[in-house]
């Protein structure tokens, strides 16, 4: 047992003393799932943070401060989470990472907002750096929620551009989560491709339990069936991974059009039958510039292995603009960094990124790629990489919004 | 329409099959011995993780023949040294041994291998696709697994009717006193028997491992399902948990893949529902849906109409 | 089981006539719920929200045992009422908000009235059977309410769940429930009255039939009373209470999800009461509040904490079936005798070699799960003070010689400890 175990018995109830203890570091709780069937990502996720957390830190922290990452397995599971904010917040978290479950951050931003209000002078942020159900920018905005992750919509008009364009495309069937988001993905789906190609038929709009599913083979019969030529899937971890497998073991040949096609473990599974079928969208892949960051390359040292294959290049965004941000405040008051973060502009290797201020949503440049052969830099050891078929800009990718927040006086 | 049927009665018979291996052993299990093994699915999960280290040391048909032996053995010691010792006390306290046992086995598989899924991919040899049907493929490993299925079948089924050992079996499920009092050792047909059910559950948990994902909740998402099996199949019918098995195996597949809902229905009928109306959503859920909560109604209703079970000579 | 008959009527007889005993020790145990809050150390946010999970639990672990432990039923799906109770109070809290005129702090109602409607519906179907019928039908309801909350999104909120604001309420008589602090009073005055409650519901003559029930239908029948009755009856109480609880938990938490009816949810509650002492009305508090802490600020020291706790479970499952309350109501015979020194001297020599064996096992399975689970923190693994190599072959190796040597010993001195009982037990006797 740790160190901290002597004190707790020599005092008797030394939580208390944890929370009491001043410290000179600025806590950041990360409340992901670490444990289940998002396992994969939030662990790699949570990898990919305290890596851009040390970046700070071993360049002398910020504002004399050091940052701490605190770690809590939620299960994707709401309620977990609300309990596992409580502990954060007890335990002196000043700001909430979180980015697995769009349910999980439709209940994180509300439960921020309650102890925000209840407690002034000691709000807490919650930067949200994957959960993409617009409503979180949209009718659930509010000032301490800040979104580095394009949301759905945006993702899904970068999608449907690409797909207006292919005029092999016919029968659409959607597959996505029961959930929030995956509700968000088929609505957002049906009301663009009516737009860009009203001659596509959507053949198919599937709802299924949420990382429930250990087969996927009815699904994949029932795709069949319905004769489809592309399948539009919002899937991330498992759920992804799984049905790949499943429509591969099947022998299915339809394009597959994703936000999660990157999902660790999914290149693997679809291997050779994934080459120019398998797309996804996202703010980077290893082949969207010609040599791959430097930040990357030291990732994939400290942490080698297929399954801790660099993924999250929205995270080291993220705390640039943190610590740019902190910097610009001269402070770590989550208040007043929030106050610098909003509207802040930033130059990053793929080009410069906005924090738009009326609705705290990060607009960044968007890749869609497809997996192919020839990639310089390939995917999880299978010799199979992605290559970029169209990059959105930043700019472009920004679309309308219902934001209307309190702003703190 | 016909694609969509005949795959889908594939699929639900190799899921059907899938789950008859796993309650297979614990038929036999909670049949002679009345033990609720909440840790049956746990030895499960176990035969998948020996599995996938056994075959990244010796290769996949060395595995398939050692990683059930293992999880015999540990049937064997679970019996031995701890279940034995909370028979006296009656039922409950068994269960509440194995679902303790659960707990701890899932925490050791963690402490082994890790929270994340193992890459516990399907070998090379069995990968590759055994025939076409209406342009899917159907993949050999499938094949392999309703093969075993069906050995496992006809070995239980000979060896209960057709041994010596089987007709001791049989008698103790129903006068385990009188059978101890005729010289037979019980507790050793106990031993035997929980050994040989975890052998089961862990040559299952070979093939599954790599149908579904070798992770440490493997237990738990599998394990109440083989719950019904064996008591919508009957106790110490193996028929019963055969016919169970693809019942529920088949029923959820094709549950999945019909879309129609209560309100259809009523369309079909010409009655229209307004969304204003009380029960709209209830009735506006898709059969797909609710597909996971059939197995449950199946083992709610049966426990309180028949708690025989469809096969069973016992009651529970 | 008879255990607890007879220590029921050991409590009768002696406290029948001792009323006033009984108000000091409730009114002690009212004015330290008082003073907790405050006290340092759980002076904090942190300290306040662990008392109240604590309160909650206890509740809900109580409730269960008016199945259990009083009434010989076995459930394996009790989340099922402290959740659909958590539902119901929800979704009043929702309508608070909304505008309609109840304080928040009487929101438990709901959750009690929603947990019995359900424990009325449920235990109609599935009293007629006690033993393994009962407990699967219970883990079958369990399942099935667990797969109907994802299909009825207006009324369980699908995998986002329901939320609700405890602060937004037209009519408070004061009391705005924002902070932690008022959380705890609120849920703790609710804890007392129903833990008064179900211990007067204990005493009444059906709360004695389920004991009877329990201990023997056959001869209950012959009493005259009808076995699946009192079934139902006792069903419907614990449903009641659990509901209850789950009211306290949307207050809590602000939020129910489909977890709250979920099957870790009932495995929970099930090793509190066990470990508590299933068989002892105050097992279940024990074992409520023991579980709570351990869950809560283990998990902070070792990511190892359920495998302690499911070894610790089985532990007492072999070894103490009759709960922490057993074991410490067993040394009341000689309570007050010399021997109790000697007593707890043989325990103090068992405790080394015990310790030993602890943290060799201890430092084993850190060694492992940091391994296993969380290799990019690297090798080095602190523990106790110092700083080991999981790496190197020493820190296996002295693990295994101290779990191995230490429970060798260990072993050697049940011997003392038992001596030091007979001596003990017989100056209790003379």
């Amino acid at each position: 047992m740790s160190g901290r175990a002597r004190r707790m018995v020599a005092l008797g109830f030394a939580i208390g003393c944890l929370a009491a203890s001043a410290s000179a570091d600025i806590k950041i709780a990360f409340i992901d799932p670490l444990s289940g069937g998002g396992a994969a990502t939030g662990i790699l996720a949570q990898k990919t943070h305290q890596f851009y957390i040390d970046g700070i830190n071993a360049a002398g922290g910020l504002n004399g401060e050091k940052l701490v990452l605190l770690s809590y397995d939620n299960k994707v599971n709401p309620q977990e989470s609300l309990i596992q904010l409580k502990r954060a917040l007890d335990e002196g978290a000043r700001y909430v990472v979180q980015g697995n479950g769009s349910g999980v951050a439709l209940a994180l931003t509300d439960a921020v907002q309650k102890y925000n209000e209840r407690n002034p002078g000691k709000e807490v942020v919650y930067l949200n750096y994957a959960a993409v159900d617009p409503a979180l920018t949209n009718e659930k905005c509010n000032f301490w929620h800040f979104r580095f992750d394009a949301d759905a919509d945006m993702k899904m008009a970068a999608l449907t551009d690409v797909i207006a364009r292919d005029t092999r495309i016919k029968r659409v069937y959607l597959i996505n989560q029961d959930y929030s988001f995956g509700k968000a993905v088929a609505a957002a789906a049906t009301k663009m491709l009516a737009e860009k190609r009203p001659d596509i038929k959507i053949v198919g709009d599937e709802l299924h339990p949420l990382q429930k599913v250990n087969d996927f083979s009815p699904y994949v019969a029932k795709i069949k069936a319905a004769g489809a030529d592309t399948v539009i899937t919002g899937n991330w971890s498992n759920d992804m991974v799984l049905l790949i497998k499943a429509g591969k073991d099947a022998g299915m040949k339809v394009d597959w059009e994703t936000y999660y096609g990157g999902s660790p473990g999914a290149v693997t599974a679809i291997g050779e039958a994934g080459v120019d079928t398998l797309k996804q969208v996202s703010e980077w892949h290893r082949n969207a510039t010609p040599e791959l960051d430097a930040s990357v390359l030291a990732f994939s040292a400290r942490y080698p292995g297929a399954e801790n294959e660099y993924s999250y290049w929205r995270a080291k965004t993220m705390w640039e603009m943190f610590a740019a941000a902190a910097r610009k405040a001269q402070s770590n008051e989550p208040v007043k960094v929030a106050r610098a973060m909003e509207g802040m502009k930033m130059p990053t290797a793929l080009g410069e990124v906005e924090m738009r201020a009326d609705n705290h949503q990060l607009l960044q440049p968007l890749y869609v790629s497809t997996l192919s052969r020839n990639a310089k830099y390939d995917s999880e050891g299978t010799g199979l990489g992605w290559k970029t078929d169209a990059k959105v800009e930043a700019k472009a990718t920004a679309l309308p919004t219902t934001c209307k927040m309190d702003r703190p006086k | 329409m016909l694609e969509l049927v005949t795959v889908s009665l594939l699929n639900g018979i190799v899921y059907g099959l899938l789950l008859f291996m796993l309650s297979s052993g614990l038929t036999l299990i909670f049949s002679m011995m009345g033990v609720l093994n909440f840790a049956h699915a746990s030895v499960f999960m176990v035969g998948a993780y020996f599995s996938y280290q056994l075959g990244r040391w010796v290769g996949f048909w060395p595995a398939l023949v050692i990683a059930p032996l293992l999880c015999g053995l540990i049937g064997m010691a679970i019996e031995r040294y701890g279940l034995s010792r909370v028979h006296s006390r009656g039922h409950v306290a068994e269960i509440l041994f194995t679902f303790g046992l659960a707990y701890v086995i899932e925490e050791l598989v963690t402490m082994g291998w890790g929270r994340n899924a193992v890459a516990n991919n399907v070998p090379a040899a069995i990968d590759f696709p055994l025939f076409h049907v209406f342009g899917s493929t159907f993949p050999a490993y499938k094949g392999l697994m309703m093969a075993i299925s069906v050995a496992i079948f006809a070995f239980l089924y000979i060896a209960l009717k057709k041994t010596r050992i089987g007709l001791v079996i049989q008698a103790a499920l129903t006068h385990p006193k009188m059978v101890s009092a005729l010289g037979h050792d019980v507790p050793g047909v106990f031993v035997l028997v929980f050994a040989v059910g975890s052998g089961l559950a862990g040559l299952a948990g070979v093939i599954g491992g790599f149908m579904l994902l070798t992770q440490p909740t493997l237990a738990h998402a599998i394990g109440p399902i083989v719950f019904v099996v064996v008591v919508v199949g009957g106790l110490g019918s193996l028929a019963g948990a055969l016919i169970a098995s693809m019942l529920i195996g088949i029923v959820q597949t094709f549950a999945v893949a019909i879309d129609y809902s209560l309100l259809d229905l009523f369309r079909a009928a010409g009655i229209a529902v307004s969304r204003a109306s009380p029960f709209y959503e209830v009735m506006a859920i898709k059969v797909a849906t609710a597909a996971p909560i059939v197995p449950y109604l199946l083992l709610v209703l049966m426990l309180i109409l028949r708690p025989r079970g469809l096969l069973g000579r016992r009651e529970v | 089981m008879t255990n607890g008959v007879a220590a029921a009527a050991k409590l009768t007889a002696s406290e029948a006539p001792n009323w006033r005993r009984e108000r000091r020790l409730l009114a002690i145990a009212v004015a330290v719920l008082v003073v907790l809050p405050h006290v340092p150390g759980l002076n904090t946010d942190f300290g306040r929200s662990l008392l109240t999970q604590m309160g909650i639990a206890v509740v809900f672990a109580l409730s269960f045992n008016q199945l259990y432990g009083q009434t010989g039923l076995l459930s394996f799906g009790h989340a099922v009422y402290f959740g659909l109770g958590g539902y119901a109070a929800i979704h009043v809290m929702r309508a608070i908000n909304h505008g309609f005129p109840m304080p928040v702090f009487l929101v438990p109602l709901a959750g009690a009235a929603g947990g019995l409607l359900a424990g009325l519906l449920f235990g109609a179907l599935t009293t007629r059977r006690a033993g393994t019928v009962f407990a699967l039908i219970s883990l079958g309801v369990g399942e099935l309410v667990y797969a109907a909350a994802f299909m009825l999104p207006s009324v369980f909120g699908g995998e986002e769940g329901i939320t609700a604001s405890r602060t937004r309420a037209p009519v408070d008589f004061g009391v705005n429930m924002g902070s932690q602090l008022d959380v705890y009073y609120a849920v703790m005055a609710w804890v007392v009255v129903a833990v008064l409650a179900m211990y007067a519901f204990t005493r009444t003559p059906v709360g004695r039939m389920c004991n009877a029930v329990r201990d023997n239908p056959e001869r209950a029948e012959f009493v005259g009373y009808s076995t699946p009755r009192v079934r139902f009856v006792a069903f419907a109480v614990a449903a009641l209470f659990a509901g209850l609880a789950g009211g306290l938990h949307a207050i809590n938490y602000e939020i129910v999800g489909a977890e709250a009816v979920g099957a870790p949810r009932s495995g929970t509650v099930l090793i509190m009461a066990y470990i508590g002492g299933a068989s002892y009305f105050s097992g279940p508090i024990l074992g409520a509040v023991a579980i709570t802490w351990l869950s809560s600020s283990l998990s902070e020291y070792t990511s190892a904490w359920l495998l302690y706790l499911g070894i610790f479970f089985i532990g007492m499952i072999l070894f103490a079936p009759s709960g922490l309350a057993g074991l410490l109501l067993m040394h009341r015979p000689i309570v007050r005798t010399r021997g109790m020194r000697c007593v707890l001297a043989a325990y103090a020599v068992a405790l080394i070699p015990l310790v030993v064996t602890a943290t060799g096992a201890v430092l084993a399975i850190e060694m492992a799960y940091r391994l296993a689970t969380q290799p990019e923190l690297g090798t080095r693994v602190r523990f106790v003070g110092t700083t080991v190599d999981a790496a190197s072959p020493a820190p296996w190796i002295a693990a295994a010689v101290a779990l191995l040597g230490g429970f060798a010993l260990f072993r050697a001195t049940w011997r003392v400890v038992a001596s030091a009982w007979d001596r003990a037990l017989a100056q209790a006797k003379a």
